[in-house]
């Protein structure tokens, strides 16, 4: 994976700490990147982790988490298109 | 791991972040405790996916500084843990009546509700009919997990036919516990509310429309345009022990096939937003309204004077009321302190009344009066209820249509021939008027004629003809307690 590539995809960022395990957002991923975890996290959650890539910055699992601080989602802006 | 990729691409500008809304708190410092910055809901809890999205609403439409949210009873008790708003935590059910006072104390509050469906549509079902009834500049946020969350998942007005909740073990029964309430369609039958919607947030594809309908009423608020009322289907995963999947399917399936989804009521577009004026509780603008001319003079208080207790009692429609004003007032103008304290049935004509007028050079402590220097008993059933309060020395008057009375020992007791005097003076209404005449002679309220002239035509001030009529009624009692009582 080229530093390019990474630039413009998209990605989520999982809180471990904060995460409660409900498992909401691996049920709407639609890219399915996303899984519940084996780890504890010190809270005693099998916190949500991201397989790394294949996030197409739908947002879906940072609307429908319930915790404000546990997920974000970061979606690169497109670059003009040169003329 | 996600930290790392983070760092790789944090060139500002260069993208959009979903993120914590900015009018939420980062870290709960009123929460504190061992998780100071995760929410004290339980796992896949709706409210947190609610509050997200109504911090969004707030962050989009640049209200934050106006916002005053009233955190309910309920699990959401703490909602002023997590959004940098202005709060304030209501009572059981009365978010309605303390957004109401919020929102006309402050005009251009947005002030919203966060309330769940014990508070909102059990104890407080009233309360919410009404301030939606006067289309109070709020709105509401109504969320329906068919169940009472914070106290163990008991059954609420909402919950579900057949649903089985720690109070209900065999399912809600329509037979002994009635319907869900329709909130929404309920207040739809209402004029006055501009926006009302049905909304879920149980999966993403709600959440979204939820969204745009959040953030319209509170677009209603930031308008000052009135009432908006957004009811939320939302999970309580913990208490109906589901898992994540499961509270979806159950809101979608059957919740939903309960309350369906939609809007009731959308007037944002016609509606204008509503300007209330200022009150002005200045004293100027209250004495106004209340005609007080401050040009009136009043006498000086004569030291010597102690004080006079006075109880007048009939039936209701005798003028026993109107009798104690007339004499409070005339106390007034005779530079008394005085209390006037009427005591009645529920009828308006017919049951028994009386009134204690207490005249006093000092301020006065209570206003009851138990054993009156002056008793004034219009008809029989009042002589015979208080006669026995009225000690040696006292005076007793009554109507002289009441035979056959031996009034108690000591007293001063006089029979006045009051409707008589009252009839043939041109009006057999003005019992009372004689009856003033009569504590007029007596001498013991230490009152003028001319104050109780004044009394007089203030109190008929609105019926001119009556004050020439009662002023010669007054004068044809006070001759005849004069000529007659000794």
């Amino acid at each position: 994976m080229s530093d390019t590539q990474e630039k413009q995809s998209p990605y989520p960022v999982i809180h471990a700490l904060e995460c409660k395990a409900c498992g909401r957002c691996v049920l709407e991923c639609p890219k399915h990147v996303l899984e519940l975890g084996t780890v504890l996290n010190e809270r005693g959650y099998a916190f949500v982790t991201y397989k790394g890539e294949g996030c197409s910055g739908c947002s879906n699992c940072f609307y429908t988490c319930p915790e404000p601080n546990a997920v974000s989602v970061h979606v690169p802006k497109k670059e003009k298109a040169e003329a | 791991m996600a930290g790392e990729i983070q760092k790789k691409c944090s060139a500002p500008g260069s993208e959009k972040v979903y993120k914590r809304p900015d009018s939420m708190n980062e870290i709960y410092l009123r929460k504190g405790g061992a998780a100071p910055t995760a929410t004290h809901y339980c796992s896949g809890c709706g409210h947190g996916i609610i509050h997200k999205l109504i911090g969004e609403a707030i962050d989009d439409l640049g209200i934050q500084d106006r916002c005053v949210l009233i955190s309910p009873v309920g699990c959401a008790v703490f909602a002023y843990y997590y959004f940098d708003i202005g709060n304030v935590q209501a009572a059981h059910g009365r978010a309605p009546a303390v957004g109401t006072g919020i929102s006309r104390a402050r005009d251009n509050a947005v002030v919203m509700s966060y309330q769940g469906d014990g508070d909102l549509a059990s104890i407080g079902l009233n309360e919410t009919i009404q301030a939606a009834n006067r289309g109070e500049k709020m709105c509401v946020f109504f969320v329906n997990n068919t169940i009472y969350g914070m106290t163990g998942g008991q059954m609420a007005p909402t919950t579900l036919v057949g649903e089985i909740t720690t109070t209900c073990q065999e399912g809600r029964n329509s037979d002994y516990t009635g319907f869900p309430l329709h909130m929404c369609e309920i207040l739809s039958n209402l004029t006055a509310p501009v926006f009302i919607e049905r909304v879920s947030v149980s999966d993403i594809k709600h959440i979204r429309k939820a969204k745009i309908a959040i953030k319209k009423a509170l677009e209603v608020q930031r308008d000052g345009k009135g009432y908006a009322f957004v009811e939320i289907l939302a999970g309580c995963p913990n208490n109906l022990r589901q898992d994540s999947k499961e509270s979806i399917d159950f809101i979608n399936n059957e919740v939903e096939k309960e309350f369906p989804l939609g809007n009731f009521r959308d007037r944002i577009a016609d509606t204008t937003p509503l300007i209330r004026p200022d009150s002005d509780f200045s004293k100027a603008k209250l004495d106004e309204v209340f005609g007080i001319v401050e040009s009136v003079e009043y006498a000086t208080p004569d030291p010597d004077f102690k004080k006079c207790l006075v109880k007048i009692a009939g039936f209701g429609g005798q003028g026993v009321l109107s009798m104690g004003t007339i004499l409070a007032q005339a106390g007034i103008y005779g530079g008394k302190n005085v209390s006037w304290y009427p005591s009645y049935g529920p009828e308006q004509r017919g049951g028994t009344a009386n009134c204690s007028v207490v005249l006093s050079a000092r301020p006065i402590g209570s206003p009851v009066v138990y054993t009156p220097d002056i008793l004034v008993a219009l008809n029989r059933p009042s002589l015979e209820k208080f006669d026995k309060d009225v000690g040696p020395g006292s005076y007793l008057i009554y109507d002289s249509s009441v035979d056959n009375y031996t009034p108690p020992a000591g007293v001063k007791a006089y029979c006045v021939p009051a409707v008589d005097i009252a009839m043939k003076s041109g009006s057999a209404k003005a019992v009372n008027t004689v009856m003033l005449g009569v504590i007029l002679s007596l001498g013991q309220v230490d009152l003028t004629e001319k104050e109780f002239e004044k009394a007089i035509a203030e109190s008929f001030a609105d019926r001119p003809k009556l004050i020439e009529l009662n002023l010669q009624i007054l004068k044809a009692g006070y001759e005849w307690a004069k000529e007659n009582l000794k």
